[in-house]
Order: C-alpha cells, then sequence, then structure tokens
C-alpha cells in the first residue's frame, strides 16, 4: 500500500512517521506538502503531530485552512483512510472530519511521558492487528490534549464503538490518576461513525521499534495495512 | 470599523487556566474572587458600511474561525467612529 504523510509548516513528527513506514515496515510512503492539492495516490493519508503554524490562534485552526485539506476532507467522504496524530488530532476536530475538541491539559503543564492505552474496539482498520482490551504502551507529548465534546455526543459515540483508545493504569483500569491530560471519559482516540478518520493524542511513530523503549505503536499501522490489504 | 472580539472558555467546561489564576489571586490575599477566566481579545479592523454590517463579517468571522464553538464563547463590541 501507498502513504502519503503530510508537512504543514510547524509539523514536527512528519520524518519520524516516514521513518517508520520506510524503514522499520518496508512500506511505500510519499511526503505531501500543504500546498499539494494531489493526495499522491496514498491509500492512507498521516497528518502528523507538531505545531502547525505555531499553534496560532488554535491548535489546529489555522492548518484546516492549507489547500491539502480540502483534498483530504474529499478523500475522507470517499471513505479514504486519514490518521490524525497528536497536532494531526486537533487538526481533524477543527475540520469536523472528528467530533470533539482538544484543549489545555487539567493540569497546564506540557505532558511527556510513556502512558497505557487499552484498545476499546478492534473492529476498525486502525485497530484490528489488536485485540478486544489489549494495552498498549505509547509515548504522549501534548499541552493540550484534553479531550472535550458534548455529554450527549460523547454517549453516542460510546455506544457505537467510536472509542477507540483510553488511558488507563498499569493494571488496565481507568482511574483519575492514570487519566494524564484530564480527558473526557479518559479518550485518548477516537474514529469518525464510517471508521475512515481516526484521531489519537499518542504517537505510535515513537514506540516502532526496540530502540526507542517499545514497538508497541506498530499495532496502528499494521492494521492500517492490513485493512488495505 | 473597529471590532473588538472577546473569546472565553464556554461556560461549564472545566477551565484550567482560570482557576489557577484564581487560586494564585486566593493566595495573595486578594478576597471575594468568586470566579476567574481567562480567554483571547482580538481586534479586527475591517471595511464595513454601517455597525449591522461589521457585526455580521465579525459574527461570521467567529463561528468559522476565531472560536471554537464546542469550547469557546465569545461576544464582540463595534466601536463608535
Amino acid at each position: 500500500m501507498k502513504w502519503g504523510v503530510v508537512t504543514f509548516p510547524g509539523s514536527l513528527d512528519d520524518r519520524d512517521t516516514l521513518h517508520t513506514l520506510r524503514e522499520v515496515m518496508g512500506q511505500e510512503a510519499i511526503s505531501l506538502w500543504h500546498k499539494d492539492e494531489s493526495l499522491g495516490g496514498a491509500h492512507c493519508v498521516v497528518l502528523p503531530g507538531g505545531f502547525s503554524y505555531g499553534d496560532y490562534l488554535r491548535c489546529g485552526a489555522i492548518a484546516r485552512f492549507s489547500p491539502i485539506m480540502r483534498s483530504v476532507a474529499r478523500f475522507a467522504a470517499e471513505g479514504g483512510l486519514v490518521m490524525g496524530i497528536c497536532n494531526g488530532f486537533q487538526i481533524l476536530c477543527e475540520a469536523h472530519l472528528l467530533p470533539g475538541a482538544l484543549t489545555r491539559n487539567r493540569s497546564l503543564s506540557f505532558i511527556c511521558e510513556r502512558v497505557t492505552l487499552r484498545v476499546e474496539n478492534p473492529h476498525t482498520p486502525f485497530t484490528r492487528a489488536a485485540r478486544q482490551g489489549e494495552l498498549l504502551r505509547l509515548p504522549i507529548k501534548h499541552g493540550e490534549g484534553l479531550y472535550l465534546a458534548p455529554e450527549d455526543e460523547l454517549r453516542q459515540m460510546e455506544e457505537h464503538g467510536q472509542v477507540l483508545l483510553r488511558y488507563v493504569g498499569a493494571d488496565g483500569a481507568q482511574s483519575e490518576t492514570a487519566n494524564p491530560n484530564g480527558s473526557s471519559r479518559a479518550i485518548a482516540g477516537v474514529a469518525n461513525q464510517r471508521f475512515n478518520v481516526f484521531g489519537l493524542m499518542p504517537h505510535p511513530e515513537h514506540a516502532a521499534e526496540p530502540l526507542l523503549g517499545g514497538e508497541d505503536g506498530l499495532r496502528i499501522f499494521q492494521s492500517i495495512v492490513e485493512s488495505v490489504g | 470599523m473597529r471590532v473588538k472580539v472577546f473569546v472565553t472558555p464556554r461556560q461549564g467546561i472545566l477551565d484550567p487556566q482560570g482557576r489557577a489564576v484564581e487560586h494564585a489571586l486566593k493566595s495573595l490575599g486578594f478576597g471575594g474572587v468568586d470566579g476567574v477566566h481567562v480567554g483571547r481579545y482580538i481586534v479586527l479592523d475591517l471595511q464595513a458600511a454601517s455597525a449591522d454590517e461589521a457585526c455580521e463579517a465579525a459574527r461570521r468571522m467567529c463561528d468559522e474561525l476565531l472560536a471554537n464553538p464546542l469550547i469557546e464563547d465569545y461576544r464582540f463590541e463595534v466601536e463608535p467612529g
């Protein structure tokens, strides 16, 4: 399959994502510039982490208006797979391709640490290589990762299985202390209703080889490879 | 025409920044602080024939970009003259 990784001004993790896809996974992956209109025939488009447009106004608010985002929105509407990691998740929320919003961490601190996540729905293109309830150890590094959505929307998302990843403790249980940023219902990753757009705050590309202290992030990328087939 | 836009955390949602400032004020000895909300102040200089036209433009700008209705409230004032 072919991957496209978008670079916005201020993206940081685009090269790490390309490295993971090309060098670790042996995938074909192309770099896409925010001014491009073509997605280069990619089967899955990744919006990487970073600080696009300096996080001016709100995280992701300006990147949403980049020329490439029109193509990404069209691609998503046609059922194409789109994944937003960290800042990419914020952009997808601002672009209304995912429900909810991401705002300042409850602690007000920038958090950089490895967290435990529980796979809540393995029946999606982004999680199918994982087991129900499987625990993944992935790093987070963000100042604005507190996920919020209106209560009735959260309820609908839960019923529909759109919450794919949740912050939990090492024992797999949800708790106040295991929720690093104060997200509603400890949500770390969500999909849209069609399950072709996925956003997550943790970084799978930074846990993709033993040198980085873990390989759990490969579960996410492998899921996508399997679903594209 | 100048329009002043005030964007604040939406009523009823967690505002950790406002809470932190509130605690700091209290620890400085300021009594009677019932709440603090920290937001953004945006100044727009618009070409508009009337205050109504400026209001309409500002409202659309707020809805489409300047505020995120899921997490923020906004209000604005059109400066006379």
